[in-house]
């Protein structure tokens, strides 16, 4: 086992682990800790796959501002931060069926798969990852038109949310 | 290749020849050495945080016409060794209904937050932690920590004061993350990368002098990320006793403590290096790299000393002051610089360099002159509002 194979179990393991205590912990700003710790795993893994620009643009805007939110949210607005109702309600057994048919059928589409025994070609040193991910971004043969969507997606986003905070005189 | 050209690769080269010489694997001393540099470099940064207090209360001792610490050793320079012995045997307490784990993680979160900012911190042409083709956004992903960590000490500290300091603070840094991300933009439009050491490398002419307005969003951003005067209100004490860290007692809230000074000492690197050339300085950076980690370091200093000497000049705002500053003064004034800068930068692109500068400082000025133009006649405005009726009064006399 290589290096990178163990960073990558250790990591994988700590992502799962603390996102099964995202939905079993009963403090609800502890869930919130635990999805940040979620979310830092998520992180690594991007790095371990050389993508540095999403790793640290999921740390920015998921620790930075989403889960800050979900924070300040659950704060503000329970007064009580412990839930004693039962955490499972009576249709937990078709919760648990669907996720044994999903991980079934991704096991059985990806058993004849040939990319779980290579290796990643090299990245050559003087790739400009971030510079062709911009690019990307922006060109007409590649992604503008989705780029152009999200954003006036967000826009209108926005807009909605001025729109229902804006106090009418 | 020497010693004097290049330390770091030569003494992990040599360490790493040394555990070679004990049968250990390659890969695994390539690995311990870097975990060796890491620990050096930390320890090298609590000690500097430690001088860091005794220049920090020299110099509020000088704003406020006092002398400061000099009593323990000459100039007083002991005097934290001192603090470090009080903090360190005072009570460890823990409030009731604190919530023990977050509670005891929020400081060392908090320190982190800081340490973590010098993995990207380019000390010299060949002396830096990593070459991340990213370093700008790390910056704003390590606030993004320092900010999840006071929220987590003002509500694990089961204080109304600590939560309602921390629910400001982060308030606070939300809001000027904002600014700051966009003023973070500038040198990356004029550098084409956001590549610490590659912004530091080309700037032939330091992006003060291209974007003065750039540096000083930045600045104001940066005070307030940092917490500190005018924008201070996690720890206003006349009204919150002290804020976030309320319930902390002993290193815990040295941690804090040290955390902030390092924090700000650090923003003045990041200033330095953004847009004062960093490590460069006619040349000099040529000659040796200590040379470059000496103008690095008197660089962050005179940016620490700035940030010092606004926040004892600066009296604290409100809070609805604060977020009407930033929301409508500084995020739209900061974007609007983004594009300026953008277009002069596309308009300017085969010019000379003397015109490049001066046309850049002249969109610069003309685009503060004007939004200071346009927050005037709005606040005359509003103000002719709430007095409408004194006004008249006045001009007949």
């Amino acid at each position: 086992m290589t290096g990178e194979q163990i960073i990558f179990l250790i990591t994988a393991g700590y992502t799962l682990g603390s996102g099964l205590m995202v939905v079993t912990t009963r403090n609800l700003v502890h869930a919130a800790l635990w999805l940040v710790a979620t979310l830092f795993g998520v992180a690594v893994t991007y790095a371990l796959l050389n993508a540095n620009f999403i790793a640290v643009v999921q740390i920015v805007v998921y620790i930075g501002a989403i889960a800050i939110l979900f924070i300040f949210a659950v704060m503000l607005t329970r007064k009580d931060l412990r839930d004693n109702t039962p955490q499972m309600n009576k249709n937990w057994w078709v919760g648990a069926l669907l996720a044994v048919l999903t991980f079934a059928g991704f096991a059985f589409l990806l058993q004849g798969w040939s990319g779980f025994s290579k290796t990643a070609a090299a990245i050559p040193s003087e790739f400009d990852a971030v510079g062709a991910l911009g690019e990307a971004l922006v060109s007409p043969n590649a992604y503008v038109l989705p780029f152009e969507v999200a954003s006036v997606l967000l826009l209108a986003a926005l807009v909605g949310a001025v729109y229902l905070a804006f106090n009418k005189k | 290749m020497n010693f004097w050209n290049d330390p770091l690769k030569v003494a992990a080269d040599w360490l790493e020849g040394i555990f070679a010489g004990w049968g250990m694997d390659a890969v695994l001393a390539h690995v311990l050495v870097a975990f060796l540099g890491v620990f050096l470099l930390i320890i090298i940064l609590m000690v500097l945080d430690i001088f860091l207090v005794w220049v920090e209360r020299k110099v509020v001792a000088r704003f406020q016409d006092r002398l400061g610490p000099n009593r323990v050793g000459p100039f007083g320079l002991i005097q934290p060794f001192a603090d470090i012995i009080k903090l360190m045997i005072k009570e460890d307490t823990t409030p009731g209904g604190a919530d023990k784990v977050v509670y005891n993680l929020a400081p060392i979160l908090s320190m982190a937050s800081v340490l973590i900012l010098w993995a990207v911190v380019p000390l010299a042409p060949v002396m830096l932690g990593v070459d991340l083709n990213v370093g700008v956004l790390f910056l704003i992903a390590a606030g993004a920590i320092g900010t999840l960590s006071i929220i987590m000490a003002g509500w694990s500290s089961n204080n109304k004061f600590a939560t309602i300091g921390g629910f400001r603070q982060v308030a606070v840094m939300v809001s000027f993350e904002i600014p700051m991300l966009a003023m973070l933009m500038i040198p990356v439009i004029f550098s084409g990368s956001m590549n610490m050491n590659t912004i530091i490398e080309s700037q032939n002419v330091w992006y003060f002098l291209i974007s003065p307005l750039g540096a000083l969003i930045f600045l104001i951003a940066a005070i307030a990320e940092l917490g500190r005067a005018p924008f201070d209100l996690a720890e206003g004490e006349s009204e919150l006793v002290a804020g976030f860290n309320i319930e902390y007692s002993g290193m815990k809230f040295g941690m804090f403590f040290a955390g902030e000074l390092l924090h700000a000492f650090t923003f003045g690197g990041f200033w330095a290096i953004l847009f004062f050339g960093g490590y460069r300085f006619f040349g000099l950076e040529q000659v040796s790299p200590f040379l470059a980690v000496l103008i690095l370091v008197i660089k962050a200093m005179v940016g620490y000393w700035v940030i010092m000497w606004v926040r004892y000049t600066v009296m604290r705002i409100r809070i609805d002051q604060m977020l009407a500053f930033n929301w409508k003064f500084l995020t739209p004034l900061a974007f609007v610089l983004v594009l300026v800068t953008a277009l002069a930068d596309a308009l300017l692109a085969s010019a000379p360099t003397w015109l490049y500068v001066s046309g850049m400082f002249l969109a610069n000025v003309l685009t503060g002159w004007a939004a200071l133009e346009i927050a005037r006649s709005a606040t005359h405005k509003e103000r002719e509002q709430l007095e409408g009726a004194k006004q008249p009064a006045e001009v007949s006399h």
